[in-house]
């Protein structure tokens, strides 16, 4: 069993060790190199493995990785052609980078859990948390920069006044209003990168937790229950990367529409 | 779970990969997509002319195969008339000749005929002349009666 390896702390020992990143630094500068590199690392894949598909894409026969890619791209292609009506050279790409790099990310909860850290103790690596949808550093850099992205093209589209007339004369048209509108505009923006970052966050993170707990039973008991979550955890990440791209872009054309 | 510099090291890492994928993976992607599009519908576009040519030829073919057919039945029976010409002209032909080798063989028929009574009315004078002399033997004007031969051979000859 997993506990005799981590003995100090027992069970509890273990699964702290398990959600403790390998980190660098001090207070606010901390980096935690882990989901720094499994992000980086899992973003050249789908880099390169996309640019290669896209370098050789053809009009002709296409190949297995081209169909696939195609396959991918279209899909995205469609989502965003059903909710969003302007036109924009970002949102399609954002919205594709978005689904597989999440996916990949998420993807990473299906190694055992003890494969990654022990192999990284071999080489002096106290700590190592594999999944980097995990961190909330990672979903809110993301969501995060889907925000930036919502405020910059509400003021792009509705221009300034534009968009200050919406933050303060919505829902209700009152100066009287104002002050509450405000309040609820604010809120409103502010749940959507909150939302969107704690929710892939809160399901990577009980999905993970979850194969940590399996981890600590029985080995003859963790095989039955470890094949059922993962083979439901194949759909939440597939999901999760699902819902957040197709947010993304509601948010994104929500930011392009007029009122 | 503290928000750390973590944030910023990601923030980075997504905007270089969205802009990756901006720049370097959707277009040329959605290019061979389009293009692929527009290769099927072109496609769809010359099956579809190729099937209305298809029809118009096979229109052209039957009017031909109609038009040879009744070239055919026609000089099939000018033929035939001709046929009939010809064994019509044979048989005037042969009837003709027919006639020439009928007249032909009369005409030697006829000749053989005088020729035949030209040598009797010969044979027949010689044999007067012999029986004449033979009776009358002696004393006869030689020139008188051959005179007389002669005539008798030519009313034989009238006769």
């Amino acid at each position: 069993m997993a506990t005799e390896e981590h003995g100090s702390g027992g069970a509890t020992g273990y699964i702290v060790h398990h959600l403790t990143p390998l980190s660098t630094g001090e207070g606010f500068w901390t980096l935690h190199l882990d989901t720094l590199f499994f992000s980086v690392f899992l973003g050249g894949v789908f880099a390169l493995l996309f640019r290669k598909a896209a370098e050789r894409a053809t009009s002709d026969v296409p190949g297995p990785l081209q169909n696939f890619v195609e396959m991918l791209v279209e899909f995205v292609d469609a989502q965003v052609k059903d909710s969003f009506h302007g036109r924009s050279a970002l949102i399609a790409p954002l919205a594709l980078s978005i689904f597989v790099w999440v996916f990949l990310m998420n993807a990473m909860d299906l190694i055992p859990v003890d494969l990654l850290p022990d192999i990284a103790k071999t080489i002096g690596l106290d700590y190592l948390r594999v999944v980097p949808s995990t961190d909330l550093n990672a979903t809110f850099a993301m969501s995060i920069s889907v925000f930036f992205l919502i405020l910059f093209y509400s003021v792009k589209v509705k221009g300034p006044i534009g968009f200050g007339k919406e933050m303060i004369l919505t829902p209700f048209h009152s100066v009287w209003m104002i002050p509450f509108n405000l309040i609820l505009k604010l809120v409103e923006e502010l749940a959507k990168p909150v939302s969107l970052g704690l929710r892939l966050f809160g399901n990577m993170y009980a999905g993970e937790l979850i194969f940590i707990l399996i981890a600590l039973l029985p080995w003859y008991v963790q095989p039955l229950l470890s094949f059922p979550w993962a083979v439901f955890h194949i759909l939440i990440i597939t999901l999760q990367a699902f819902i957040f791209m197709v947010l993304t872009i509601v948010y994104l054309s929500l930011a392009h529409e007029e009122h | 779970m503290s928000i750390n510099a973590t944030l910023i090291g990601q923030m980075i890492t997504f905007a270089l990969l969205v802009w990756f994928t901006m720049k370097y993976v959707w277009p040329p992607l959605m290019q061979a997509l389009e293009e692929r599009k527009k290769k099927i519908a072109d496609g769809l576009a010359s099956a579809e002319k190729g099937k209305h040519e298809m029809e118009l030829a096979e229109k052209r073919a039957t009017a031909l195969l109609r038009e040879a057919k009744d070239q055919a039945a026609e000089i099939v029976s000018l033929a035939q008339k001709r046929a009939n010409e010809v064994v019509e002209e044979s048989k005037q032909t042969a009837k003709e000749e027919g006639e020439r080798i009928v007249a032909a063989a009369r005409a030697e028929i006829e000749r053989e005929l005088q020729q035949a009574k030209e040598g009797l009315r010969q044979q027949v004078a010689v044999l007067a002349v012999s029986a004449a002399e033979q009776i009358l033997q002696k004393e006869v004007d030689q020139k008188k009666h051959r005179e007389i031969i002669d005539n008798l051979g030519k009313q034989l000859g009238q006769a």
